[in-house]
């Protein structure tokens, strides 16, 4: 059993809502993107890039060339053409293969935009067959097998047997601010002012690139306009091509990508396709649950094992059965790489154990409330991987303040009267669905231990300053470690400060992803305010400071001792904490166009403690309408390997118009080795909405499988039920 | 490239600019009179963020010919506080959580500030029809309703505040 949770004392300074720290430099427009920064001498910087899916650059050749054109290609390396990540099989320009469409071949710089735009570059590319279908494809960068109990011996203990395929598509983060990053050459070495979420990503990705020592890059997170996970990986790649024309033409240079360039050429969420077979007794207890996971990881491996891992360790839900078996692939296609977005691979695996668990009761003629109800897991129940979890264990009491807040029975009732009509009427149908869903909180099994983050406090005259390479993106970073620092010293907001992301200034505390800063980075910089406060005892910092010279307390990340993991088994406790949540979401479809709208939307999400509640409200909502559109609306139409709809007029984001009310519920059951209590927020809200929209369907008559369930797609099915009903 | 020269009203002064027939406001407020609270979210009047008030009426900076605006009032995002003291909007977009990376706000504020100095009680639908254009991937639009609702109701307690422009002329020359 994890440690009991620490005694809940009065806070202060954590669960109130202050405005974000640097809230009023962006109403007021004065805070700085990447885009907005002037250096003098500044190029502007222009990317050439494949037009086939696959093929040999056979060479290139180049029109009139303005006078001051910079041109670099992959012979101007001067270290490992690859960017340094999990492997190095993706380079940073084209050499000769060429493995998907828009992959990155030359690179020109100029001071002016219509001169470096007049330039025409022609490729000779000798086109070979692409492997486009995930289904067809036998090369897998990463298998991972689950194995729990004894799969035959649940399915014999059956009555039932339930069996379904589901499939999600592409998702694009669409961060309103596009990558951009700006590189300036320096005496000895480069440093890089970017939109990015994680400075030592791209240290160590331009370390091998450039070959230099990391002392001589350096990295700095500016005002960064969003990121969703796409910032994670990609911006190593920018940035490397920011520094190679700084470093050719000696001068600084500005690479912003514009929206369709951006959408053409970076990681998107992962398509998955995922098998299920289900034991499951009269009673609707589940027996045997086998899972099979496939995720299309595209042209480089760039995160595709950990977004693998990720999803097949959420793949059973937050649901107890003791013969498990999930079996877990990545295969490579010629698309461009798929990458990191917000939930990680666990969005994907969860729509289906979700969607599934309704056909389930369908199948039993339960309800499926209670089908949840019964499996739901319990504090002292283990999950696939044998993880045992604690009194935080909160799957039911979410599940049970969401039906209660959306009075979902009684809902369902009036909609089930209202579509009987509406089926004769010809009217609009209504549906209500439900998904109960989870989310493990930092990185995945012994992740934390092999990145060792370090965070650290340095005490000024009038209070503290942190440093951590954690970035603000727009989730609320800056104040909520500032929360948790004022909170342990028992001093005012006001006397914290933040130092900039600069891999100069601050250690390095790992990267802002997978719902860790708060609970990974806030604990630790939490252990250095108790540190700092032993310190100074009973002096002020400025009487510590004229007494002591210098302070600066770094602690690192401290693995609970009770946690315990298995890599190569895929056994153990997987993470640290899991947060619970349960969406209902009530919709309506319009009979003519086929069109979905959301009319209603209920979350219930216990994240341990909220540090901020109005930020963390704002994650959920976000998260909330990010899921919802993943299920009806973001399509990313690939066409012969390439986005066909690269743009904001035909990539359907959600508009005020498109997105409904949401009614946000938070609950606590704190996890104690977080700070104060906390677990993740980040992802978790994008995990229930797209199981929750396509079961409320269901409940409407239309059986979906497949998402983003787009008009076209709907309209079929309206059509075929209502023949079936007249 | 042939340039033409315009002269341009924004928030309250004067420019002489050179620039491309094809400039758009966009590029003149963020490239040559180096405004950059004014945001390029997409270039093709899908995001809203480079939302500009001509003559008090909400326009897109990437769709609008600089060359159309010409004896018009232009406002960008840096005219909307007044010296330090933050538009009600603001505050409330800053305290109601309704900014989160903030790349899409100064959009939204201005759209926002366009409705309410026409239509100081607007209904909900009112609010949603009019930042329809405006696109956020962070919030899920809830909170920014709520900012919305209370900057309007502060501005119903307190005495409108009519934008006083300047009558300093700067004039300042550029080109793009
Ligand atoms: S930049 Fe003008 S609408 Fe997007
Ligand atoms: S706050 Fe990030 S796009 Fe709106």
């Amino acid at each position: 059993m994890p440690p009991r949770p620490r005694r809940p004392r009065p806070l202060s300074v954590v669960g109130t809502s202050p405005p974000r720290l640097e809230g009023a430099a962006k109403v007021a427009g004065t805070a700085r993107y990447v885009d907005d920064l002037e250096f003098p001498g500044l190029l502007l910087g222009r990317t050439i890039r494949s037009t086939v899916p696959r093929g040999e650059l056979l060479g290139w050749s180049m029109g009139r060339r303005p006078r001051g054109l910079h041109v670099v290609s992959a012979a101007d390396i001067p270290g490992r053409n690859a960017i340094a990540l999990l492997e190095p099989d993706q380079p940073c320009l084209v050499r000769r293969e060429i493995r998907h469409a828009a992959e990155p071949v030359l690179l020109l710089a100029h001071e002016d935009r219509d001169a470096l735009a007049s330039v025409a570059v022609e490729l000779r590319e000798r086109p070979r067959k692409a492997q486009l279908d995930v289904r067809a494809s036998r090369s897998f960068c990463k298998e991972i097998l689950i194995e729990k109990g004894n799969l035959s011996r649940g399915f014999a203990r059956a009555d039932r047997i339930v069996e379904g395929e589901y499939t999600t598509g592409h998702q694009e983060q669409l961060y309103v601010e596009t990558q951009g990053v700006i590189a300036v050459p320096e005496k000895d070495g480069v440093t890089i002012y970017g939109s990015l979420q994680c400075p030592y990503y791209v240290q160590k990705a331009l370390v091998e690139l450039l070959s230099l020592p990391p002392e001589r890059v350096r990295i700095i997170q500016v005002e960064t306009g969003g990121g969703f996970g796409g910032k994670e990986e990609y911006p190593s790649m920018i940035a490397g091509h920011a520094a190679l024309l700084a470093l050719k033409s000696g001068r600084p240079v500005k690479l912003v990508y514009d929206r369709s360039e951006d959408m053409l050429a970076t990681t998107k969420r992962h398509p998955s396709i995922v098998r299920h077979k289900t034991g499951v007794r009269r009673d609707g207890s589940l027996t045997a649950m086998q899972i099979d996971v496939l995720l299309d990881a595209g042209a480089y491996v760039t995160l595709s094992p950990v977004v693998l891992s990720r999803g097949v360790l959420h793949a059973a839900g937050p649901y107890r059965c003791e013969d498990v078996q999930i079996l877990g692939r990545a295969a490579m296609t010629n698309t461009p790489p798929n990458g990191a977005f917000r939930g990680f691979g666990a969005p994907q695996t969860q729509f289906a154990v979700e969607v599934h668990m309704e056909r389930i009761a369908e199948a039993l003629g339960i309800d499926p409330l209670e089908l949840r109800r019964r499996n739901a897991l319990r504090p002292g129940d283990t999950t696939a991987t044998g993880q045992r979890l604690g009194a935080d264990c909160s799957a039911l009491p979410c599940l049970e303040s969401a039906v209660r807040r959306s009075r979902f029975v009684a809902r369902r009732r009036a909609i089930e009267k209202h579509n009987a009509k509406a089926r004769v009427s010809g009217g609009p149908l209504r549906g209500i669905g439900l998904a109960l869903f989870f989310h493990g909180s930092g990185f995945t099994g012994a992740g934390e231990v092999k990145l060792a983050s370090r965070a650290a406090l340095e005490l000024t005259p009038t209070g503290a300053r942190i440093l951590v390479a954690s970035t603000e993106i727009g989730q609320g970073t800056r104040t909520i470690l500032s929360q948790i620092v004022a909170e342990e010293l028992g001093w005012p907001l006001s006397r914290i400060e933040v130092a900039d992301p600069d891999t100069r200034e601050v250690p390095d505390s790992g990267p802002t992803v997978a719902s860790r800063t708060c609970m990974i980075v806030g604990e630790i910089l939490r252990r250095c305010a108790q540190s700092l406060k032993r310190a100074l005892g009973r002096m002020t910092p400025r009487q510590y400071l004229a007494k002591n010279g210098p302070l600066v307390v770094t602690e690192q990340y401290d693995r609970p001792k009770s946690m315990h993991w298995d890599d190569v088994h895929y056994r153990g406790d997987a993470y640290g904490a899991y947060g619970y949540g349960c969406d209902v979401i009530e919709l309506e479809i319009d009979p003519v166009t086929a069109e979905v709208r959301p009319a209603e939307v209920t979350a219930v999400q216990d994240i341990g403690r909220a540090i901020h509640p109005v930020l963390a409200a704002g994650q959920i909502e976000g998260g909330t309408a990010q899921g919802i559109a993943f299920a009806l609306a973001e399509e990313v139409v690939m066409r012969d390997g390439r986005m066909a709809n690269a743009q904001l007029t035909n990539y359907a984001v959600p508009t005020p118009l498109d997105t409904p009310p949401m009614q946000v519920e938070i609950l606590e059951f704190p996890y104690g080795h977080g700070p104060f209590g906390a677990k993740g927020v980040g992802e978790m809200p994008i995990d229930g909405p797209s199981p929750a929209v396509v079961n409320a369907l269901r409940h409407a008559g239309l059986d979906i499988r497949d998402i983003p369930a787009v008009p076209e797609r709907i309209a079929g099915l309206v059509d075929s039920m209502r023949g079936a009903a007249t | 490239m042939r340039k033409i020269l315009l002269r341009l009203r924004v928030n309250g002064a004067h420019h002489e600019v050179a620039v491309r027939p094809s400039a758009t406001v966009l590029d003149v407020v963020r490239d040559t009179l180096h405004l950059t609270g004014t945001k390029r979210g997409c270039d093709m009047g899908t995001c809203g963020c480079c939302t500009v008030l001509v003559d008090g009426r909400a326009r897109l900076g990437c769709l609008t010919l600089a060359a159309e605006v010409e004896g018009c009032e232009v406002r960008t995002i840096e005219s909307l506080r007044e010296g330090e003291q933050l538009h009600p909007l603001q505050s409330a977009f800053a305290e109601c959580g309704a900014a989160q990376c903030g790349f899409c706000t100064p959009g939204f504020l201005m759209t926002c500030s366009a409705l309410l100095s026409r239509t100081p009680t607007p209904t909900p639908e009112q609010v949603k029809d009019a930042i329809s254009g405006n696109l956020c991937r962070c919030t899920g639009y809830t909170k920014m309703y709520e900012a919305i609702d209370r900057a309007a109701a502060q501005m119903r307690t307190e005495p409108a505040r009519e934008p006083e422009l300047s009558s300093r002329e700067a004039v300042s020359g550029g080109s793009r």
